[in-house]
């Protein structure tokens, strides 16, 4: 057993993954079946939880039967996520919040001050925040500190697939807290980049792009779900040290055992 | 002898007139794009139409908003095969029926920093041809000076919406008789009629329950400052947005995607969104008046795919999703064959 838990809720997948940008409600639903994930994160535009018929997609979300983790994307201030986390608490009936905070639309690098703002307020008002944030150590600090118990650092900015851009930042980040559920969240663009997280020690991987903009989609799910399990595995396992030198698995003749 | 031999005569001619048989009653719900070339079709075959619609003016539906881009290779990018089939033999219909078809292709752009979102484009499409800055500035000199780089896909067309549903409803009064009833919701029990269409788009959720909204913004623009010949698409991770260039330097800018069935409301967030792209295409797109903004919600199923579904004499035509004018003509065709000659089309009715 190699349980995960996120506020004292067991989850059966170390892959979470969102749900925007696929080529249509099918496509997605085949590629959640597919990667076996057991959350799903739902960016909420506000415009789509009122008014009749307003709610069709969350309706096939919620069909699904997963795990659902809203979330404040395309929110640029503390009180813009605010407001739309007290919406999808209505909508998904739910304490949980991925909370995102954006700095520039361009980048979509995480404003760190106002994420940090927003998360005491929202803890404060009871919610579970997923905060996500860059990989700097004093801002994971802050964040834990007004109430979050998940950290979800980026790997890359969101949308790029570049994978792990700072290997070191983020294994620092697993080294300072070894008893926060960290998640890398943004930047995979394919899946040995989620084996590389996964290898590093972090709990667990949030996909998006990569799964729905790939050309088959579902394919891709099961491909990330492959790796992130071989990643776990592996750091569970206990890797073997690299070196420089090749080393023999028989002894060479006229070598000493060194 | 004389009389009867009169008589059958007269009653020949009477044959002929009417089509040589009995004129089969078609009533078509709804005066859409759906709806209009649904009537077309039946026409066609010799079917006695009456087109009903709620509205007193026929196409001011989504079909109003619509693009007209006639683009069966691009939508490739996304879309599943199907609507590719649909939308050659689509495409053939709009030019063997109508003058104002524009076939000039579709240009697909992206700013330097988003060139991988081409080459991903590319890689999922075909019939293109990568074009470098003098074939860009042969095409559209007005956009040479900021892309280098460009898809051309050259046997793509455009037409306008609004002057087709026009010259649709002229040609069905005109060549064929088709009755409109117009400000009349009617529902298929109060018609008295052989076969039903049923072609409301959005509205048709009464009875078909998996049909959801996805609602699209968009603006028309006027401008003497920017000269395009046929539409441009720019690709954006996340706003990907295409111009439409209409007469008398209107140009059409479109268009939103988003999980809803509002129709009610265009955001600002929508409107940066739509000029920003608009004036990263052309710097002049920031001084253009703008003449209008719409909003409508397209009706779609869990797979973005158009369906026909039959309930006893009522044909449900809908899903057309954004691809109204590029899949209304062949789902209509497959419809009129299922009532006029008995056939089936597996591909449509799911």
């Amino acid at each position: 057993m190699d349980p995960l838990q996120f506020y004292g809720v067991t989850v059966a997948s170390r892959l979470l993954l969102g749900t925007a940008q696929y080529p249509s409600p099918a496509i997605l639903a085949d590629a959640i079946t597919r990667s076996e994930a057991d959350i799903l994160t739902v960016s909420l535009r506000r415009e789509s939880t009122g008014g009749s018929g307003g709610r069709d997609f969350w309706k096939l979300i919620s069909a699904m039967g997963k795990k659902i983790l809203p979330n404040t994307a395309g929110c640029h201030s503390a009180k813009e996520a605010i407001t739309t986390a007290e919406m999808a608490r209505d909508v998904f009936d739910t304490p949980w919040i991925k909370l995102e905070v954006i700095g520039n639309a361009d980048t979509l690098q995480p404003d760190v001050f106002g994420l940090v703002e927003a998360a005491r307020e929202l803890c404060a008002q009871g919610f579970q925040v997923f905060p996500y944030t860059t990989d700097d150590l004093i801002v994971a600090e802050k964040l834990l500190s007004v109430g979050c118990e998940v950290l979800m650092p980026w790997g890359a900015p969101i949308g790029s697939g570049k994978g792990l851009n700072n290997r070191f930042a983020l294994k620092a980040m697993r080294a300072h807290f070894p008893n926060v559920p960290l998640v890398v969240d943004a930047g995979l663009g394919v899946p040995s980049h989620a084996a590389d997280a996964m290898e590093l020690g972090y709990d667990a991987v949030l996909l998006n792009t990569a799964v729905a903009k790939a050309g088959d989609p579902a394919a891709m799910a099961e491909g990330f779900a492959l790796a992130v399990k071989a990643g776990r595995l592996a750091y569970r396992a206990g890797a073997m040290e690299a070196r420089d030198m090749a080393v023999p698995s028989t002894p060479v003749f006229g070598q000493p055992f060194v | 002898m004389d009389e009867s031999s009169g008589f059958l005569s007269s009653f020949q001619a009477f044959l002929i007139t009417t089509g040589n048989r009995y004129a089969m009653k078609i009533a078509v719900i709804g005066a859409g794009v759906m709806g209009l070339v649904t009537a077309h079709h039946c026409a066609l075959r010799g079917g006695s139409v009456t087109v009903y619609e709620r509205r007193p003016e026929t196409g001011r539906g989504c079909s109003w908003y619509a693009g007209g881009m006639l683009a069966a290779w691009c939508e490739m990018e996304s879309a599943e095969p199907l609507i590719g089939e649909l939308g050659l033999e689509s495409l053939s219909y709009w030019k063997t029926h109508f003058s104002h078809v524009v076939e000039k292709g579709t240009l697909v752009i992206a700013p330097p920093r988003d060139l991988p979102d081409l080459k991903r484009f590319a890689a999922r499409t075909h019939a293109h041809e990568w074009l470098g800055r003098d074939a860009v500035a042969a095409l559209e000199p007005d956009l040479a000076e900021r892309f280098e780089t460009a898809l051309f896909f050259a046997s793509e067309a455009h037409l306008d919406p609004r002057v087709t549903l026009d010259a649709l409803r002229q040609k069905l009064i005109a060549e064929y008789g088709v009755t409109f009833v117009m400000d009349s919701a009617v529902s298929p029990d109060d018609i008295n009629a052989d076969h039903i269409f049923d072609c409301r788009g959005y509205e048709a959720r009464d009875v078909l329950k998996d049909l959801r909204g996805v609602k699209g913004e968009m603006l028309i623009l006027r401008t003497k400052e920017v000269n395009l010949s046929r539409p441009v698409r720019l690709l954006h991770p996340r706003i990907p947005v295409y111009i439409v260039p209409r007469a008398d330097h209107h140009f059409m800018v479109g268009a939103t995607m988003i999980e809803s069935g509002d129709r009610t409301r265009f955001s600002a967030r929508s409107m940066v969104e739509l000029l920003n792209a608009a004036y990263a295409v052309h710097p002049a797109f920031g001084e253009a008046e703008i003449v209008e903004t719409g909003t409508d919600v397209r009706p779609a199923f869990a797979d973005n795919l158009p369906r026909i579904r039959r309930d006893g004499k009522i044909l449900r035509l809908n899903g057309l999703y954004r691809h109204g004018y590029l899949g209304a003509p062949a789902l209509a065709r497959r419809a009129a064959e299922i009532v006029f000659e008995g056939k089936s089309f597996p591909e449509v009715e799911r």
